[in-house]
Order: C-alpha cells, then sequence, then structure tokens
C-alpha cells in the first residue's frame, strides 16, 4: 500500500495522541516541536514549495532554523496559543521537510518548505508574497535567509492570467519571426528635451532597431513632461514605420506615484496608437497587476525593466533569487521582462541567466541545477514572456548573445547603438546587419560560437557601419566574478 | 525605398542556394514551410496571398524551390515571401519568414497626419505604388 501523500503520521499524531494538551500548555516550545518539521512529509501536487537558503546562527540547529521559516512564514507566532486548537492548526503549518547542506558553502543549507494551496488567495502575488517573504526574513535566530526557489502548483497558476500577449501573439503582431528583436534605450538618459529625445528615437528605428525604449527613471521631468515625450515619440515611431515598411514600437514608461496617474498616461499612448507600454518592477506587485489588466483590456505589450530588483536578488546569502522574481512576473503578466545579458555591464553568470530565461520562455520548465532551477515548472499553457537582454552590449558580441538566448529575446543596444562613431542611424543597422548575418549563419549550420567573429568580419565588408561599429568596441567585455551563482554537486556525465 | 520586414532584409538579396539551406534548416526543425505574395507589403497587410497550401510533407528543400520558380514566373514584379511554420504545442505559429523577391520598383508609404484633439495627432499609412 503507498502511503496517501499529505498527511504523515507525525502530522496526523498531533490531533489524535494525548501529546495534544502537552503541545498546547501555555510557554515556548522549539519550532520542531510545534510541527512545522515534518521530516517524512510528502508535498501534494497542490502544494506551494519554496526553497531557502538558510544561515542559521551559531549554535542554532539547522533542522530547528528550518522549521521556524515555515512556522513565521506560515501560522506561528513565537509562543505557543491555545487559539490553534480553533483551526484545523497542521493543515495550515507549513511544513519544512528536507535540509540539505549546501555543497561548497559551509553553515548554509537549502530547506525545502511546504505550503497548502488554502493558505493563498488566488491570483494575488501580494499575499503570495506576504507570506513567503513577509516577517520572516528579519527573523533574528537566523543570519541571513534567501529564497532560491519556488514550486507553483498548476492548481495555482490556473488562478493568474499571466502576460495579456505573450511571445507568440508579439510577433504576430509585429510581423516579426526567425530572430531576436533589437531595441535600444534612448541615452542620455536624462536631460533630452521632447524633441531631442524623438529624434533618438527616428534614427534608431530608421536604422534597423524594432524598438527604442524610455529608461526606468524617465517619467515625467523638469526637463520633459510625459506628454510632450509621447507626441514626440510617436511622430518618431510613425515615420519610421512609413519610410521601413516595419512595425516599430517605443515602451513608454507609464510609471507614475499613483495608480491613476498611470492609467492616464497609459491611455494616452493607446490613444497615439503606441505598441507597448513600459512599467518599472519598483510601482509593486499589485499595481503590475493592474496595469496588466489594462494591457489585456487593450491588446497592449506590457514591457517591465526590473528596476531595484538587485538591492535584494545579486548576494547569494540573502534576498530572493530573481528566477523567484521572474517567476512571480509570469504569473503577474508582463510580457517582456529584463533577465539579464550574461556579457554585457551588469550582474549575470550565463548558466544562471539561462535559467532565468527558461522560467520565462517554457511550457514546463524543467529542474536544472547547474542553471539554479530546483523544481519542475508546469506552467499550464501561461503565456511565454519574451525575455530583455539589456545593458553593455554591443554588435561585436553577437555571436554569444544568440548561442546563449536563441530567437526569442529582446537584445538591446544602448550605448551600442547610440555611442556609433557615424551616427545613431549607422548604430542601429550596424547591430541589425550583424544579427541578421548571424542568425543566417547558424541557420546555414555555421558553429557561431566558435566562427562568431569571422562571420561579423565577413558581413561587416558589405556594411560600413558594421565595420566601424566591430572597429570601436572590439576590446570591450565586463569580465568580473559573478556573485549570484548556482551551488549544486556537478553529477558525472553518462559516457 | 526597400522595406525591412522578413528575417534577412538588411542582408544582400538571398542566392537561390542561400534560400535552400534555409529552406533546409526549417525542415530539419520540423517545420513546415510556405510561399505567400503580395503586391501591397503595407506593414498591417497581415494575409499575404497563399501560393498554394503549406507544405506539411516535404523532405527536399527543392520541392520548395521549385514551387518558388513557379510562383517567380507567375508573378515576376511581385513580393515574395518563404515562411516556416512549427505546429508545436506553445508556439503554433511561424518560426521563420523572409522575404526572397521584390518587385523592380518597391511602392512607398504616405504618412497621413490628422490633428485631433490637444496637440494629439492621428497617423494612417498609405501604400503608394509607382
Amino acid at each position: 500500500m503507498t502511503k496517501p501523500t499529505g498527511t504523515p503520521a507525525s502530522a496526523a499524531g498531533q490531533r489524535t495522541t494525548g501529546n495534544t494538551a502537552k503541545r498546547y500548555q501555555a510557554g515556548v516550545l522549539k519550532y520542531k516541536e510545534m510541527g512545522y518539521w515534518v521530516p517524512d512529509y510528502e508535498p501534494k501536487d497542490t502544494d506551494v514549495i519554496a526553497i531557502f537558503r538558510i544561515t542559521p546562527q551559531e549554535g542554532v540547529d539547522p533542522e530547528e532554523a528550518a522549521a521556524a521559516v515555515a512556522g513565521e512564514s506560515s501560522t506561528a507566532t513565537w509562543t505557543v496559543v491555545w487559539t490553534d486548537r480553533l483551526t484545523a492548526a497542521e493543515n495550515y503549518r507549513a511544513k519544512a521537510y528536507r535540509v540539505d547542506p549546501v555543497p561548497g558553502q559551509a553553515d548554509q543549507y537549502f530547506a525545502w518548505i511546504a505550503y497548502d494551496l488554502a493558505l493563498f488567495e488566488e491570483g494575488s502575488i501580494a499575499n503570495l508574497t506576504a507570506s513567503i517573504i513577509g516577517n520572516v526574513f528579519g527573523f533574528k535566530p537566523l543570519k541571513a535567509l534567501r529564497l532560491e526557489d519556488m514550486r507553483l502548483p498548476v492548481a495555482y497558476v490556473k488562478t493568474f492570467r499571466g502576460p495579456p500577449t505573450g511571445i507568440v501573439v508579439e510577433r504576430e503582431r509585429l510581423d516579426k519571426y526567425g530572430r531576436p528583436l533589437l531595441g535600444a534605450t534612448t541615452k542620455p538618459k536624462l536631460g533630452l528635451s521632447g524633441k531631442n529625445y524623438g529624434r533618438v528615437v527616428y534614427e534608431a528605428l530608421l536604422g534597423g532597431l524594432d524598438f527604442t525604449k524610455d529608461d526606468e527613471n524617465i517619467n515625467s521631468q523638469p526637463f520633459m513632461h510625459w506628454r510632450d515625450r509621447f507626441l514626440f515619440v510617436m511622430e518618431a515611431v510613425n515615420r519610421a514605420q512609413a519610410m521601413t515598411g516595419e512595425v516599430k514600437g517605443h515602451y513608454l514608461n507609464v510609471t507614475a506615484g499613483t495608480m491613476e496617474e498611470m492609467y492616464r498616461r497609459a491611455e494616452f499612448a493607446r490613444e497615439l496608437g503606441s505598441v507597448i507600454i513600459m512599467v518599472d518592477l519598483v510601482i509593486g506587485y499589485t499595481a503590475i497587476q493592474s496595469m496588466a489588466e489594462w494591457a489585456r483590456q487593450n491588446d497592449m505589450i506590457l514591457h517591465m525593466h526590473r528596476a531595484g530588483h538587485s538591492t535584494y536578488t545579486r548576494q547569494k546569502t540573502h534576498g530572493v533569487s530573481f528566477r523567484v522574481i521572474a517567476k512571480w512576473m509570469r504569473l503577474a503578466g508582463v510580457d517582456h521582462l529584463h533577465t539579464g545579458t550574461a556579457v554585457g555591464k551588469l550582474e549575470g553568470d550565463p548558466l544562471t541567466v539561462q535559467g532565468f530565461y527558461n522560467v520565462c520562455r517554457d511550457a514546463v520548465t524543467k529542474e536544472d541545477l547547474p542553471r539554479g532551477l530546483f523544481v519542475d515548472q508546469d506552467w499550464a499553457g501561461l503565456r511565454k514572456v519574451m525575455p530583455v537582454a539589456s545593458g553593455g552590449i554591443h554588435a561585436g558580441q553577437m555571436h554569444q548573445l544568440l548561442d546563449l538566448f536563441g530567437d526569442d529575446v529582446v537584445l538591446q543596444f544602448g550605448g551600442g547603438t547610440i555611442g556609433h562613431p557615424m551616427g545613431i542611424k549607422a548604430g542601429a543597422t550596424a547591430n541589425r546587419v550583424a544579427l541578421e548575418a548571424m542568425v543566417l549563419a547558424r541557420n546555414e549550420g555555421r558553429d557561431i560560437a566558435s566562427e562568431g567573429p569571422d562571420i561579423l568580419r565577413k558581413a561587416a565588408k558589405d556594411c560600413k557601419p558594421l565595420e566601424a561599429a566591430l572597429a570601436t568596441w572590439k576590446d570591450v567585455t565586463f569580465n568580473y566574478a559573478s556573485t549570484d551563482t548556482s551551488d549544486f554537486v556537478p553529477t558525472a556525465s553518462v559516457a | 525605398m526597400r522595406i525591412t520586414q522578413g528575417t534577412f532584409s538588411f542582408l544582400p538579396d538571398l542566392t537561390d542556394e542561400q534560400i535552400a539551406k534555409q529552406v533546409e534548416y526549417a525542415l530539419d526543425q520540423g517545420w513546415a514551410v510556405s510561399i505567400e505574395h503580395t503586391d501591397d507589403p503595407h506593414p498591417r497587410n497581415t494575409y499575404w496571398e497563399m501560393w498554394g497550401m503549406p507544405m506539411f510533407d516535404l523532405k527536399d528543400a527543392a520541392g520548395l524551390m521549385t514551387e518558388l520558380k513557379e510562383c517567380r514566373k507567375v508573378f515576376p514584379d511581385r513580393y515574395i515571401k518563404v515562411n516556416a511554420f512549427d505546429s508545436t504545442l506553445g508556439f503554433e505559429t511561424m518560426r521563420l519568414s523572409f522575404i526572397v523577391d521584390r518587385p523592380a520598383r518597391e511602392p512607398e508609404f504616405n504618412l497621413r497626419r490628422t490633428d485631433t484633439s490637444g496637440r494629439n495627432i492621428r497617423y494612417e499609412l498609405e501604400t503608394v505604388r509607382s
């Protein structure tokens, strides 16, 4: 007979044995003794599972620390309360059921914790996160705590509506297939007037980019109020469409101080015929879900800039891994998400970054420890998020970018377009030619990882702007050690 | 003007040998290739004319190249593109789409602006055949 999952003997025992009275005597008990450590627990298919990296204070037993995390992120408080007995408490208690030492890191442990589905409100990232990362990160018996990964059960995934547009529909709307999309952030990020700003947009789109972008902190400042920006930018976008016969877009950042103001800006963007708007991660989970709802009602692509994330995603011992943020964003419903470049100026170990891309694009994300993915995640048909690689990348890295990330990605070259010695339009053309040449070569069976530089040089023979781009940035790399890398034991491959 | 729709519009026009290699790639992925043509490349013209149905059971690029030659004969002065369609769950969409022929003289697009409320402008794009 197989043991039914979700009802371990030890948890059920608390309800039926004579120890119950003792369990609820007033006073302080170890969390392990309160039912938050259940080593024989087998998670149900409908449980939310969270994997934390815990660093207990000296002298704190790791199992007790894991139990404390389970307790503080679900029903527990620091002392025994008799009112637990008015509830089916063992159902609502999160259960730590596995603690593994982190390979290669002393005094750190991966704690696996299961939460019953009834603990969460449907379709609310705010509610999910208020539990999972609510109080527990400041808990004194832990030196540090990091949420590494989550398994979101299909039953919970189906309560979210996900990306308003998704990769497939975005491509069908834009009529762009078979290659990464190209973008650039308007630079300088602050100070341009609306008219000058639109000039940058026009040149970049005319030169061959698909998108241009407001930066995260372009909202409505004294040098350029938002309506001025929207009007000039849409003139640029429409003119570039007329000159190229291609659909073009500019991510109009509608981030503002209140929801009312964000709706106002989004509606103006729609009125002007923009295909895409943008918000920053700092507006908060509920605001993001509201903007996703608006985007769904208005056939709008929703771009998300992950402004602020590095404050809690970068350090390995404390915070929330970006792979978890990416999972929440796919549920909340964004169409584009900045997920790193691996080769550019910002933090990103290549394998770890590929893990973020998988979370955005897979139908089912498979466990993959080198890429930091602890569990299988079935996305239950939820639309796919287009990852965005942005920050310190240039045409000379095209083979690496295509090899790392494949076709479904927006590659954003801001400085790498606008800083081109022959001008913005030439910078855009250099990127587009490099990209198309690389895709063509890959499809022809060439090994772009090793032959990439040669492919670029050949393509540059027909394209002066590409030649100039390669000459200008040939030695630019950002080779620093990554802080956010996966800790796992490599398994020997089957020969 | 040179319209820049499609996967490879910024490269010099592809030779037949290059086209065949892309088709081989698509077939290797399990995608179905097809041919479409039009005289109106307006960016919102989603439905170009189909040159027959997608070739679901094609084994060799030569089959598509034969059809492409036929299509060129009948429509020597139109845009022709080659598409590759992926029926895999979660995609079920085009995975590659590139222009292989263009008219000798490409049309242009007229951008019509109408002032509406405030400084708002309503934009309309119109294909102008020369």
